[in-house]
């Protein structure tokens, strides 16, 4: 096996400034730093956006979307939410009215079906696995989805490997065969659900056999996991990445969200939804208002009742529009209606898609202040950067997992340098720029925070450390709520079960980068066990299963472009062309190849993938991009 | 219909332990209610994530009407039970077990071993210089986890934890039988040779030290390590969305070991690669 070093980052200890974009970084102090990226973002008052950060803690997001509502007077505000499970926050928000999973790890470990669906949970989810294996263990059956044959696969009673992008036929076909088969839950629909007839008439021509032969999974398993899911007691519906890393993200939410409503496997404790989100506190991030479109607690910004009350809370004037979502702040780098950024945690130059193109738009940036722990290849494009702390390890605070539950974080180390934390930062910047916010520490910003989230009113520290993490909503400070969401739709009284859930009414809509004669290979992206998203974090440790990037390949393609394990070749999209040595793995299928974005300072997978964004969530195609693999030319092989 | 009940509540039952009531939830061990009880039972292979192994009998207790002393990890407590948990036979056999374990296994990094042995009056050494150990090296061959099987006592905890009540991943089992019989993954090769995936949750278990920590490996073989100048502080995992709960392990404010409290609605102790090992970033500090 080849053996390569990987980068490792440092800490950053001091602020960090320079003059022109040209000049290299100089140490600075904290003043200096702080003057600078006033003067920065005091220019650009009318064309700012704000990246928060999903993996520090709901403390720092709360106060950083106060800074870009307040300080800044914007809702341009936003997170790599928006590059993962974006999709699924807006569809479960269009069917259900709240963006949260609605079951809980538990119930998983007491349902009688599970389905995996584009989702790598052994992998990426490792963990939340151990719940799904206790469910097996305890009779449970699994359904895998997913293009390749996953460890996750590797547990399920049949793997249904379809093809990339072909996730709402196969779901509209499950949909038409429990229709037909006189499984679907006509009692559920009748009384908790809309628009059934539409969809009834939506799905009907996607019969078994025309799903199979676009989907290419056999008719029988389709039939298999529409009879076991309709049939079971409980079942879950889990998904990752799979389902929303494409342009049609949230379309792909709707079409999953249809089968629990057409069965009735939702709202009931272990049946339900479970998007595993992909960041420590993405989830947080979003119910602290670090999105465009809402405030804190989920809150609609459209909503008159809910802007006053911020607007009385803050002092403020809240406008009644939606913000830029990150996607679009991009966009509008590009056509010079953006020109500062502050990003906090978050390394876009390398987590976008067509990274290229992100780094330019960041070097036409006006002004971009970078608050990080590491210099980053996003920190290395700023004009300032300012060294912080690491949330889970170094300050106070809280974070939301996938379950809904808000679980403490606390400081165990002490800071390298000057680094500071977050909060202090961003309150230390909105003081020069005219608003003097006083926090005593992070309990004080989370009791903030309470005093406007009825969701979150329940949970004081206290609490929080008493119980091991409350679940939202938890509205009350004398009791918990039950482990699932929409129990409401089970209610038999029409004013309790309140406003129905709406089948989405979602057409197929194949990828965007479609495969041809010059790009005939399917890419799809994914992660490892042992890396994590850019690198920057996952490569401070060495794990011995850690081989570097690869191109993956089934042992079919390698023999049809001639190419060897180990072998480096040239892997060319319509964007971009990257090298990178070849591995052979025999979960793939031909016509179908895997790599990770874990190593972009050794191959840019990013420079791949297509800046195609879903419509309503903005998350970009990184599940399917066409590629072509190529020999090198023999004088360029390093040995 | 459901293929998972979903139980129904437990019911308490009342028995005597040293003469005093106890009332325990139905399906409680006569462990749970020594401990509820404020006894002080030894324990080596019991684990309370895992379902008794009935390996080590240090935990042994009499109970009035059985022929033999009875393992209190795993025996459930039945209402009128009669329970003597410090008779002479108990502490025989005690002392016993402890000498037997002691003269053959480097008890060292066991906790409470030295103390337990005290308190028995076992002595190993009645055996003499010969008694057989395994007398080999510790194995180092990787950056995560040091094997010392001169510490194992087989008692196959980990084993289960890797195995099917936790990890699944199958990377560890018992080679060999009787006197011969050791833990090892397949074909008793390295480990980066073998199906580990290093989540460390068998070295979360083991109760000897004989799997430990690389970190903690080297700073004990440095003699640095001191657990008396060590802090323990619970978060939350910077990883995934799953949100496992972390307890970092800190010794002059650099984190040397990362645990997860047993009793975790989200991790029951268990870790992934990531959330056990991935700490290393913060502490770059050039």
């Amino acid at each position: 096996m080849r053996k390569r070093q990987q980068k490792t980052y440092t800490r950053l200890t001091h602020p960090l400034v320079r003059d022109s974009r040209d000049e290299p970084f100089r140490q600075a102090g904290w003043a200096e730093a702080l003057d600078r990226a006033a003067r920065g973002l005091e220019r650009n008052r009318d064309a700012f956006g704000m990246f928060s950060c999903a993996r520090a803690t709901n403390e720092m997001n709360y106060v950083a979307q106060k800074f870009a509502r307040v300080v800044m007077g914007t809702h341009n505000v936003d997170s790599c939410n928006r590059t993962c499970h974006a999709p699924s926050v807006a569809g479960l928000t269009a069917a259900f009215g709240s963006g949260g999973g609605t079951s809980s790890y538990e119930e998983i470990e007491h349902t009688d079906v599970i389905v995996m669906w584009g989702s790598n949970a052994r992998f990426a989810h490792p963990i939340f696995f151990q719940h799904v294996l206790k469910g097996i263990r305890g009779g449970a059956r699994m359904y895998a989805v997913d293009p390749r044959r996953t460890s996750t696969a590797e547990w399920a009673e049949s793997w249904l490997g379809l093809n990339v992008g072909t996730d709402i036929p196969m779901a509209h076909a499950i949909g038409r065969e429990i229709i037909h088969a006189g499984l679907a839950n006509e009692a559920f629909i009748e009384r908790a659900t809309s628009g059934f007839e539409e969809y009834r008439a939506l799905v009907e021509p996607w019969t078994l056999s025309l799903a199979e032969k676009v989907t290419g999974v056999p008719a029988r398993a389709i039939r298999e996991l529409a009879h076991a899911y309709a049939r079971a007691e409980r079942a879950q519906l889990c998904w990752t990445l799979g389902i929303t890393e494409h342009h049609n993200g949230t379309d792909n939410v709707r079409a999953l969200i249809n089968l629990s409503l057409l069965t009735g496997q939702v709202g009931r404790y272990g049946a339900g939804l479970q998007p595993l989100r992909g960041q420590n506190n993405v989830q947080g991030g979003g119910d602290m208002g670090a999105i465009p479109n809402r405030l804190p607690g989920f809150q609609d910004i459209l909503d008159p009742a809910t802007r006053l009350k911020f607007e009385s809370a803050w002092d403020t004037v809240i406008q009644p529009h939606y913000g830029l979502n990150l996607t679009e702040m991009f966009e509008a780098m590009e056509d010079g209606t953006l020109r500062a950024v502050y990003c906090i945690g978050e390394n876009p130059a390398q987590s976008e898609a067509d990274s290229e193109q992100a780094v330019r738009r960041l070097q036409a940036l006006d002004f971009l202040v970078v608050q990080d722990i590491f210099l980053t290849k996003t920190a290395e494009l700023a004009d300032v950067v300012l060294p912080a702390t690491a949330g889970w390890a170094e300050t106070e605070g809280t974070t939301t997992n996938s379950e809904r539950r808000v679980q403490r974080v606390r400081r165990a180390v002490t800071p390298p340098g000057e680094a500071r934390e977050d909060i202090d930062i961003i309150c230390a910047l909105a003081a020069r720029l005219g608003h003097d916010w006083k926090y005593a520490d992070a309990e004080a910003v989370w009791n903030e925070l309470r005093s406007v989230s009825p969701d979150h009113y329940g949970m004081t520290y206290d609490r929080l450390a008493e119980h091991q993490g409350i679940q939202w909503p938890c509205p009350s400070t004398e009791r918990l709520e039950p482990t699932y969401l929409h129990g409401r739709l089970w209610e038999t009284d029409p004013d309790r079960r309140g406003t129905p859930a709406p089948f989405g009414l979602v057409r197929h809509d194949p990828p965007v980068d479609l495969t041809d004669e010059t790009y005939p290979i399917r890419l799809t992206t994914g992660r490892r066990l042992d890396s994590y998203n850019t690198g920057v974090q996952s490569g401070g440790f060495a794990s011995p299963l850690r081989r570097g990037e690869y191109i993956e390949l089934c042992p079919e393609d390698a023999e049809r472009y001639g190419v060897a394990a180990g072998e480096e070749v040239r892997v060319s999209s319509r964007r971009g062309a990257v090298v990178a040595p070849v591995w052979i793995d025999t979960a793939l299928r031909p016509g179908l190849a895997f790599m990770t974005m874990h190593f972009p300072d050794e191959v840019d997978t990013n420079q791949l993938t297509i800046e195609a964004n879903c419509p309503i969530a903005g998350t970009a195609e990184f599940k399917a991009s066409a590629i072509r693999v190529e020999k090198l030319p023999v004088a360029t092989i390093v040995r | 219909m459901t293929v998972t009940p979903l139980g129904i509540p437990r019911r308490l039952l009342e028995f005597a332990i040293d003469g005093q009531q106890a009332r325990v939830p139905e399906g409680s061990t006569i462990l749970d209610a020594c401990r509820a009880a404020g006894k002080d039972v030894p324990t080596l292979c019991e684990g309370d994530t895992l379902r008794p192994k009935n390996a080590c009998r240090v935990c042994v207790v009499e109970v009035e009407g059985s022929r033999t002393l009875v393992p209190a990890c795993s025996r459930k407590a039945e209402p009128g039970m009669v329970v003597r948990t410090g008779g002479e036979r108990v502490r025989h056999s005690r002392k016993i077990v402890l000498e037997l374990l002691a003269s053959s296994v480097d008890l060292s990094t066991t906790p409470r071993a030295a103390e337990w042995i005290k308190e028995y009056e076992a002595k190993p050494d009645r055996f003499g210089p010969g008694a057989a150990r395994v007398n080999e090296e510790p194995r180092i061959d990787n950056e995560l986890y040091a094997r010392d099987y001169g510490k194992c006592i087989l008692c196959y905890k980990c084993v289960d934890a890797c195995g099917d009540q936790w990890q699944n991943t199958f990377a560890i089992s018992v080679a060999g039988r009787g006197f011969d019989a050791r833990i090892a993954v397949e074909h008793d090769a390295p480990l980066t040779d073998s199906a580990c995936v290093y989540c460390g949750n068998c070295v979360e278990v083991c109760p000897t030290g004989a799997l430990s920590f690389k970190s903690e490996f080297d700073m004990r073989a440095a003699g640095t390590w001191d657990e008396s100048r060590q802090s323990e502080t619970t978060t939350v995992c910077a990883y995934c969305g799953v949100g496992c709960s972390l307890t970092l392990h800190v010794q002059d404010n650099e984190i040397v070991k990362v645990t997860s409290p047993h009793d975790s609605p989200v991790t029951h102790g268990n870790l992934c690669i990531k959330g056990r090992f991935g700490y290393q970033h913060v502490q770059n500090r050039g």
